[in-house]
């Protein structure tokens, strides 16, 4: 029997077994590839400023409570805004739909909260939210956010992935030292509605911090 | 071929990596415990400013779990069981100590360093795949030092027939391998733009849709492949080895392995339904999920019939005892998955503390019992000690099972709930809950569920007592206990 051969010769169990684990994936994933890579004609890529935000966001994790993902039904489209499309995501790498909705979903947050909502709500949300369980996030307002790790991942979607960034964002020292300029603009622009002083402080040294830059990204989720 | 008599097997490297799974258990377990009451008594969250919210230290848990505990008890418990079912002992081969000797000390030191950048918040933000571009190629060469551990120790096999268990570890060591390469493939940003930046920064090789596809593929199978294949391969030796019974059925176990094998991998994009994968890939991980049912009762009732005839040694041995409920909570788990993977329950499901209760039936239930069983039948034949108190483990055995019962059920209530919840409208078709209300509500099962966490954690301080004063303090034995494990 083909199974006892199999049982005395361990290489071709591997084999095999490779073989009968492998075939899923590639049914599932390989067929759909380049249809699911396209984005929406009206998707644009992140600035610096926003990858800096999304950054934040993988750093402090928020995706183990808050999804990215609003499903076809009413009782989700009546909360959070439109269902959401495949399309939208083409930038996003890594993807952060999420699995678990322990706080509501985000992915149209930047519609209907404000740069001051998220600035109080971010210190200690049970203030803005009675009987929220959130965390406070206050080190993001002393932490400084790392936007040259953002400009370098900016480059580096442009290059290998074709990402329709502008010709000013490419490789090299010099021409991030040109760039930072407008991040440090953008980072003022978010500043600019908030009211706490250490970050207007940091702002002012040249210093963006990682509130600000978070802020900026959740306002761009719509 | 020789007899079990002649051959003195060389236990150093299971016994190294007995200790460190204890070590990551505990780790791992206080950190889910302190979370369960972080939701409870959110205060908990903000002691120790950024280090300790509950979002940093989820990953910290679920890795220290998967990668600590889960993946070193299977390696302890592999450095220990293929030595015997292969008849060759690994002192036979120079090569092969070292190599595992390298082995453990590369995954303690490597695991240390990884949990601290995970503390750190370096992560590459994919669940259960948050460690960074150069942490994932240590864990590359780690395993593939087990895997020349593995093949080298059956290349210079005596018993030429591979065990059912060598087949389950063999494909969680192919599985792991080929999901972790894909799922992990990302590009160092700091190497695409001469030198700009965190050198720990990287990004994904898929996007949006695709990276979630290849994600889930590789999230629901890692469990497949870590959670569930070793462990199956786990329970077919230890269990008749303990009981003394010959497994129930050979065909059985045929069908379910290589059912398990074809079927499992399908079933990933049931963590997709309702979002934007297409709909034919939603539909082919629902019917995969329910088909996968045979193939996992299947090694259930094979090890649940292994016990026929023999079931007084359930009353009177809390090792059995372990192993058959482990089987029972296994099967539990699996129909649980399947129900939450058809659509339309997935919709009030997704999303909802329901999930981390199925995961926790399964991974309390079936795979920690498993591990903790299997070490402590171990214990005695690689000390050559008898266990030091057959007392505690049974008070061990009732406290978690409580523990579990308590966690999944809290958490069904849970889960139900809110998804209830969120979807409720009232006569004119408004939304009756804002969504605070649907986090209020959970306090008491919060509660309850963090009472489980304590529970089962006092039972694994009580299995690193036992284990400690078995190695330290157990009565010495003349000769290795054929079958049922001594205990004092």
């Amino acid at each position: 029997m083909f199974f006892h051969w199999l049982e005395k010769n361990p290489f071709f169990f591997a084999v095999m077994t490779f073989a009968v684990i492998a075939f899923a994936g590639l049914i599932e994933i390989v067929p759909n590839f380049t249809e699911a890579a396209r984005p929406l004609t009206t998707t644009t890529p992140r600035t610096v400023l926003e990858l800096a935000g999304k950054n934040v966001y993988i750093k402090d994790n928020c995706i183990a409570c808050h999804s990215q993902l609003i499903r076809p039904f009413k009782s989700e489209t009546d909360r959070y805004g439109n269902y959401s499309l495949s399309g939208e995501y083409a930038f996003d790498r890594p993807f952060l739909w999420g699995s678990k909705r322990t706080g509501p979903d985000l992915h149209r947050v930047g519609n209907y909260r404000t740069t001051d909502w998220h600035e109080n709500h971010m210190k200690n949300p049970p203030d803005i939210v009675p009987g929220s369980i959130m965390p406070s996030y206050k080190h993001q307002f002393t932490n400084v956010a790392d936007i040259e790790t953002a400009y370098a991942e900016a480059v580096t979607v442009k290059n290998v992935f074709n990402v329709p960034y502008g010709d000013d964002i490419k490789a090299g020292r010099k021409a991030w030292e040109a760039y930072r300029p407008k991040v440090l603009e953008d980072a003022k622009k978010v500043a600019a509605d908030m009211k706490d002083e250490g970050v207007k402080k940091m702002i002012a040294n040249g210093k963006v911090p990682e509130i600000v830059a978070l802020i900026a990204y959740l306002n761009s989720l719509k | 071929m020789q007899s079990n008599a002649a051959l003195e097997y060389d236990y150093t490297v299971a016994k190294m990596f007995t200790y460190v799974t204890i070590l990551f258990g505990f780790l791992g377990m206080l950190i889910g415990t302190t979370m369960a009451l972080q939701l409870a008594f959110p205060e908990l969250s903000n002691l120790i400013g950024e280090y300790g919210t509950f979002s940093r230290l989820r990953p910290v848990h679920t890795n220290t779990v998967i990668f600590g505990f889960t993946v070193s008890g299977v390696f302890a418990t592999w450095y220990y069981f293929s030595q015997r079912v292969l008849k060759v002992s690994m002192a036979e081969s120079k090569f092969l100590m070292t190599i595992g000797k390298i082995h453990f000390w590369l995954y303690f030191v490597g695991a240390l360093i990884a949990t601290v950048t995970l503390v750190l918040g370096i992560s590459q933000g994919k669940e259960y795949a948050q460690y960074n571009w150069w942490v994932d190629i240590v864990i590359v060469i780690v395993w593939i030092l087990w895997g020349v551990s593995m093949f080298g120790l059956i290349g210079i096999r005596r018993e030429k027939v591979l065990y059912v268990s060598i087949w389950y570890y063999m494909a969680c060591f192919l599985g792991i391998a080929m999901l972790y390469l894909f799922n992990n493939a990302s590009i160092p940003t700091y190497f695409l733009s001469d030198g700009l930046g965190s050198i720990n920064n990287s990004v994904s090789m898929y996007a949006g849709t695709n990276d979630a596809l290849v994600q889930w593929w590789y999230g629901h199978n890692a469990v497949a492949f870590g959670f569930t294949v070793p462990i199956v391969g786990m329970i077919y030796y230890f269990l008749p080895k303990e009981s003394g019974q010959a497994v129930y059925s050979y065909k059985l176990s045929l069908l379910s392995f290589w059912g398990l094998m074809f079927v499992y991998l399908w079933a990933g994009s049931h963590h997709l339904l309702w979002s934007t994968v297409p709909d034919w890939m939603q539909t082919m991980g629902s019917t995969f999920s329910i088909v996968l049912i045979l193939p996992s009762w299947g090694s259930a009732i094979n090890m649940l019939l292994t016990m026929k005839g023999e079931w007084n040694q359930l009353a009177d041995n809390p090792l059995i005892k372990f192993m058959v409920i482990a089987s029972t909570f296994y099967m539990l788990s699996t129909i649980e998955g399947p129900i939450q993977a058809i659509k339309s329950v997935n919709a009030i499901a997704h999303f909802t503390d329901w999930i981390p209760g199925h995961v926790h039936d399964g991974v309390l239930g079936w795979v920690a019992f498993m591990i903790m069983a299997s070490l402590f039948h171990m214990a005695p034949r690689m000390w050559k000690k008898e266990i030091y108190s057959k007392k505690l483990m049974g008070i061990q055995f009732w406290m978690q099972t409580t523990g579990v019962v308590l966690y999944f059920t809290s958490m069904w209530v849970a889960g139900i709930t809110q998804g209830m919840m969120w979807r409720a409208v009232d006569e004119y078709g408004n939304l009756v809950y804002s969504f605070i209300d649907t986090v209020t509500v959970l306090h008491p099962y919060y509660t309850i569920r963090g009472i489980s966490g304590v529970l089962y954690l006092s039972g694994f301080i009580l299995f690193a007592y036992n284990m400690y004063k078995t190695i330290t303090a157990g009565k010495e034995l003349t000769e290795e206990p054929q079958f049922r494990t001594p205990m004092a």
